[in-house]
């Protein structure tokens, strides 16, 4: 058996960023802390995707993690970036703790067309809430550290390292399930049911686990893209919030955690590089991205290093 | 206070405009299975391709009365210039595909024809109001209501007339059952079902430029005018049953009377309910309310 790579090169890159974030301006540190959130809701959606199912409401529990965030900042005057994700990833868990009982049921379009309901009618809420700042949102206090306010100069990167870290984490207990055997299951469950029922194994029970830790994972993401950008507002909720990170998991592939991160970062890079290069038309780049990779590259971006690598190994 | 006669009017009022806008996504399932986002797109073309063909008619000082048929010719040039494309360039290559895969490919080219309307129209607004104020109000309840409101129910009634003449009546109708029942077995008999498919998304889109262009007088005409229309489109036809007309038709009544019933009494939860409602269907009746069983397939 090959040994286990991904832990390492999860370190090695950690480490990269520790290193890197000291010389990288600061717009890039941004655009690395959201690659970081996006990541992590990603994460969660390939997930769903490996056992076959595509969900357009996980914007949903991105939302939630933002607005726990929020909640917590705005209530109690709780900055702590560390307080702030665990709460966002306990909230999003719990309502998918219970909404899993239902959604487990449900395969295909209609698991994508639940989930985009779920995700409107959150949408709904918020979006004529006055107490939340109904459609502008409100605005977070700057983060803080365990207790500590960091420099002005530092916060970026401060924060940068400080959502890697907990990133990775999330990124190897991730990993780790993968290779439990209830973690299997989902490349099986999408293949074939009822063999999978036959092996004893309960496709409703795999799903409904998936889908909470989908959830936790979305809910982190969304508290630490909250206090990246110092604001939230129902949009992080909307459907179209939810189809860009189905874009970003369709563009990464689900070959390995560290995929939808890549994947993320690559968004991010298209984003702002079209939207730098021609502020008006940079949704047709990101649509004629999105349909270059369906159409080249029909297992995301990481088939291309599995391929290399089994070019490497492949008999000579 | 009775407020019963203005929920109703409004109720069936924005039933009608549901339909319209929602229909063509129903009959676009129902024969190639395509969950169509690009639906919202073409909702928005039709829009602006009628406000501003309405807009450039009346600055030319013909007819107002003919700009009726000007919203109708709108949307019919848009549609024949972006739909028949987008299915032979693209759509027909991905018919082996997974549904869930067609969807997203239909989101990519809701990116692109988002921004291409931009590039076509600009990104200021537009508006014609005169459609929509020229024939005058009628009063129910002590409550003015335009007239042209009459005419969304009317397109609404001949639509839906229209097409259950077309699929129970007539011969294309029976192809066209055949081809959503087995496609191969349709075309080794001879039916030409590329042509279906062409023509049936060509319609679809029609149908959604129909209920942008006749919506044009009554907004005003801006970018992202068709993304809430997506959503707004998918609840009613789920709740319907995804490809079934008379689905469309009850879904779009429930979701009308619901909206105006909430805006009169309790507008903060207008757009929960409606989603509540869509949930609530998906959660006990799948298929929606009209939707067929479908085999189950080992």
């Amino acid at each position: 058996m090959r040994p286990d790579r991904t832990p390492a090169t999860l370190v090695a890159i950690l480490a990269a960023l520790a290193l890197g974030g000291l010389v990288l301006p600061q717009w890039l540190l941004f655009i690395l802390t959201i690659a970081c959130a996006q990541g992590l809701v990603v994460l969660g959606l390939s997930l769903l995707l490996r056992a076959g199912l595509v969900s357009f409401g996980q914007a949903l529990f991105y939302c939630i993690g933002a607005y726990t965030a929020g909640a917590l900042s705005r209530a109690f005057g709780v900055s702590d970036l560390l307080a702030q994700m665990l709460a966002g990833t306990a909230a999003a868990a719990a309502v998918a703790f219970v909404l899993g009982f239902l959604l487990a049921r449900y395969r295909g379009i209609f698991f994508g067309l639940l989930s985009l309901a779920l995700s409107m009618i959150f949408y709904g809420l918020i979006v004529k809430s006055e107490t939340l700042g109904s459609t502008d949102g409100f605005n977070l206090a700057k983060a803080t550290l365990l207790g500590v306010r960091p420099d002005e100069a530092w916060v970026r990167y401060a924060v940068l390292l400080a959502a890697a870290c907990l990133t990775l984490l999330a990124a190897l207990l991730t990993h780790r399930f993968l290779r439990t055997p209830l973690g299997r299951l989902g490349p099986a469950i999408k293949d074939n049911e009822i063999r999978v029922e036959y092996m004893g194994a309960s496709v409703r029970y795999a799903i409904h686990v998936n889908y909470v830790i989908a959830a936790a994972l979305a809910g982190a993401g969304g508290a630490l893209a909250a206090t990246t950008v110092g604001h939230i507002d129902p949009e992080m909720a909307y459907w179209t919030t939810s189809g860009e990170f189905v874009f970003i998991a369709i563009l990464a592939g689900s070959g390995s955690v560290i995929a939808p991160f890549l994947g993320a970062l690559i968004f991010g890079a298209i984003h702002t590089t079209a939207y730098d290069l021609s502020p008006n038309t940079w949704q047709m780049s990101m649509g004629v991205a999105l349909l270059a990779a369906i159409v080249f590259l029909p297992d995301g971006l990481w088939s291309l290093f599995t391929r290399l690598r089994a070019a490497g190994a492949g008999p000579k | 206070m009775s407020q019963i006669g203005p929920v109703l009017v409004d109720g069936v009022i924005y039933s009608a405009w549901l339909f319209i806008a929602a229909v063509g996504l129903t009959l676009v399932y129902g024969v190639m299975k395509i969950l169509n986002v690009t639906h919202g797109s073409f909702y928005a073309l039709g829009a602006y391709a009628g406000a501003s063909l309405t807009g450039a008619w009346l600055a030319k000082g013909y007819p107002p009365m003919l700009s009726y048929a000007v919203l109708l010719g709108g949307a019919i040039l848009v549609t024949l210039v972006f739909a028949p494309a987008i299915e032979r360039g693209l759509l027909r290559f991905m018919y082996a595909k997974d549904e869930v895969v067609i969807l997203l490919v239909t989101y990519a080219l809701f990116l692109i024809l988002e921004d291409t309307i931009k590039l076509i129209w600009g990104v200021n607004p537009y508006f014609v109001a005169e459609p929509y104020a020229l024939l005058g109000s009628f009063e129910v309840g002590g409550l003015k209501y335009p007239t042209y409101n009459l005419i969304l129910v009317g397109l609404a009634l001949a639509l839906s007339a229209g097409l259950a003449w077309v699929l129970h009546s007539t011969k294309v109708g029976k192809l066209l059952a055949a081809v959503i029942h087995d496609p191969e077995m349709s075309r080794a008999l001879g039916v030409n079902v590329d042509r279906f498919y062409l023509v049936t998304f060509t319609l679809g889109c029609l149908l959604a430029a129909l209920g942008g262009s006749f919506t044009a007088p009554t907004v005003s005409v801006v970018p992202g005018l068709g993304v809430d229309v997506i959503v707004l489109s998918f609840a009613v036809v789920v709740i319907g049953g995804l490809g079934s007309l008379p689905g469309a038709a009850l879904g779009a009544v429930i979701v009308g009377l619901v909206r105006s019933v909430s805006v009169h009494y309790l507008p903060q939860v207008e757009l929960f309910v409606i989603y509540s409602v869509m949930a609530l269907v998906l959660a006990f009746r799948p298929r929606g309310l009209f939707g067929l069983a479908e085999p189950r397939k080992i």
